[in-house]
């Protein structure tokens, strides 16, 4: 009875000073408190804004595209007249492109950040340079990339010409860094003790990093891989420098031989010829183009949440 | 008796190997290694690539103009006669455009970075930041028609008469509206990194010394983290001077030499996008701007890019 009187008393008094001291220390100036809730409403604004702004551009595409979404974007090929107008011919190019893509910026991409954080020595300055070389490279203007590709995968050393084998080529050296960077961070978030034990295991360099480093850092490698490719597949800048504009009329078969275009590239050629009819066209492709890249996204991100490991 | 003289002879032979040294060279070991390595100098032939595609053409246009005129030149008609190569007018047209964009991207980007890290609640973190990183995948080329079909219309019709002249169908504004757009997710997604890595410690002691919310993050945060904030702003940067579809969809293809915003312009990616795709010669002259013009370009977001490196490395000097 005393104990239930004296534990009343205690949670009385701790709520009495509590409630003093929590009342003397939050109390700020009126004007601070004034200030702090016109701050507040201004990042609420910003961040309205960016999200409204984003949210329109989805909605506007939808608005203008909405009468020529269906069925015959993807059966229809490229047309003069705008009714006849589809994507096909595109669809099945960037199919081809981003194929190429994957192919080669994989073992490319995995392969140097695997170099980069288990074998190389980072005091030394050739690893520090190759480093440096990449975050670089990240920055460099894809337009720019589409000068390189031009000069040595188009004409020049390789010469392979117009098709959709060079758009892999050049589209993979764009996304190289991205992947690099994004396989490294992931590798290196693997603890040394995993190494570590499969070394004293008596396991090979190369034995350790395939079956304990490589498989614990898969998830982050793929979210990485997954944002370049989809980075790839809406870029237009460098295409339109080596080749992907020309007026492709059948679908690309053979993508060292046939010409090809790409979903964006298309959608930029329909704007360009700037009727209401096509513009409509354009818009359409564009929902097609922004479902596709924001499945994509949207796995990557989901997937690196899902199976992101706190070791 | 021959099984004994084996035992024998192996006792014979020493103790045991109790080195820890494989037994054979492991050649196998050293191919992949090289391998790797390999895969690893594909990115610095890529840069040097990049160079001489761009040098290579650019030693003979530089040949017929001199660097002067090129570089100070104030008027670009590299298509008409009189063929003049000043380069001033697309690189202001540029400028003009990652104005407006900056103008927009940086309060919008910082105030969204600091309510994410300063006021968000960690759900909501947990939702925004993903999407905003969702979003930064869109491609440049819905900026591009998004710009031309939305916001120039938009701004036709709000354009308040006392600023004079309504906006042009092509005009720097809308553009540079757009890649603001762009660049909010990267400038608020790096920023908000920059934020998190300041210390929980410098907070605590600042609320301890009874600031508010808003003060905290003013004085306290955002400065510890400037070099990081700066870094994303100068990525920001690069990305607007680099950013192609956007212009070329938007933008106009008229190189004037102004900041008006409701002109039309041109900027140095959309004329490299413009002239590629046109039906110039290989060869001729002018057909060689692009890469004069490709060089400019490479070398100005290089610059920005060590500026943003330097940086970087700074703040994480600083709190690791």
């Amino acid at each position: 009875m005393s104990d239930g009187i004296r534990t009343e008393r205690t949670r009385l008094a701790v709520a009495g000073a509590r409630s003093v001291s929590m009342a003397e220390l939050t109390n700020q100036p009126r004007g601070e408190v004034i200030r702090g809730r016109i701050f507040w409403a201004l990042l609420m604004l910003a961040v309205s804004i960016a999200l409204l702004g984003l949210a329109l551009l989805l909605i506007d595409a939808v608005i203008d595209g909405a009468d020529r979404f269906g069925v015959g974007l993807f059966t229809d090929q490229v047309s003069g007249i705008p009714e006849n107008g589809g994507f096909q011919t595109a669809i099945i190019g960037s199919l081809w492109v981003i194929g190429g893509v994957i192919l080669f910026s994989v073992p490319l991409g995995v392969g140097a950040a695997l170099y980069l954080e288990e074998y190389g020595d980072g005091t030394k300055w050739w690893n520090r340079l190759i480093e440096l070389n990449i975050q670089n490279l990240a920055a460099v203007p894809s337009i720019v990339y589409g000068i390189l590709g031009l000069a040595f995968i188009v004409r020049g050393p390789l010469s392979l010409g117009q098709v959709a084998l060079s758009a892999s080529l050049t589209l993979t050296l764009l996304i190289l860094p991205t992947i690099i960077i994004a396989a490294r961070e992931s590798i290196r978030a693997v603890p040394p003790s995993i190494r570590e034990g499969a070394l004293a295991l008596g396991a090979t360099r190369w034995e350790t990093t395939r079956h304990q480093v490589l498989p614990a850092a898969v998830p982050g490698i793929l979210t990485g891989v997954i944002l370049a490719v989809s980075r790839a597949f809406g870029e237009a800048a460098p295409l339109l420098l080596i080749g992907a504009t020309t007026f492709v009329t059948a679908n690309t078969n053979n993508p060292v031989e046939d010409p090809y275009t790409t979903l964006p590239v298309q959608i930029f050629n329909y704007f360009g010829r700037a009727q209401d009819e096509w513009l409509q066209l354009a818009a359409a492709g564009i929902i097609v183009m922004l479902l596709l890249v924001l499945a994509m996204n949207s796995v990557a991100i989901w997937l690196r949440n899902r199976y992101e490991q706190n070791w | 008796m021959e099984a004994r003289d084996i035992t024998t002879s192996s006792r014979l032979a020493g103790k045991p190997r109790r080195r820890l040294e494989a037994p054979s060279p492991r050649y196998g070991e050293k191919v992949i290694q090289g391998l790797l390595a390999v895969c690893a100098l594909v990115s610095v032939a890529v840069t040097v690539g990049i160079v001489i595609s761009l040098v290579e053409p650019s030693l003979g246009f530089f040949g017929e103009v001199p660097v002067g005129e090129f570089l100070f030149g104030t008027n670009w008609t590299p298509s008409f006669q009189p063929q003049s190569f000043g380069v001033l007018p697309i690189v202001v047209g540029t400028l003009s455009v990652t104005l407006w964009g900056l103008l927009f991207a940086i309060p919008i980007g910082l105030a969204a970075a600091i309510y994410l890290s300063e006021y968000a609640r960690p759900r909501v973190r947990k939702t925004v930041k993903p999407a905003l990183e969702v979003l930064a995948g869109i491609p440049t080329v819905a900026f591009g028609f998004f710009a031309f079909a939305f916001i120039t219309p938009l701004l036709q019709d709000v354009w308040p008469s006392f600023l004079g002249q309504g906006p042009n169908i092509f005009n720097a504004l809308a553009a540079g509206l757009a890649i603001g757009l762009l660049i909010v997710p990267i400038i608020a997604s790096i920023s908000e990194d920059a934020m998190s890595a300041v210390p929980a410690g410098l907070r605590d002691g600042a609320y301890a010394l009874g600031a508010s919310r808003m003060r905290v993050a003013l004085r306290v945060v955002f400065p510890a983290a400037l070099s990081g904030i700066a870094a994303s702003v100068v990525l920001g940067v690069s990305r607007a001077v680099g950013e192609t579809m956007v212009v070329l969809m938007a933008a106009g293809n008229n190189p004037q030499m102004t900041l008006n915003p409701v002109e039309q312009i041109q900027a140095m990616t959309a004329y490299i996008g413009t002239t590629a795709t046109g039906d110039i010669g290989q060869g001729t002259l002018e057909y060689d701007t692009i890469f004069a013009v490709g060089l400019l370009l490479f070398v100005l977001t290089m610059l920005m890019n060590m500026v943003s490196i330097r940086l970087v490395r700074k703040y994480r000097q600083v709190y690791e």
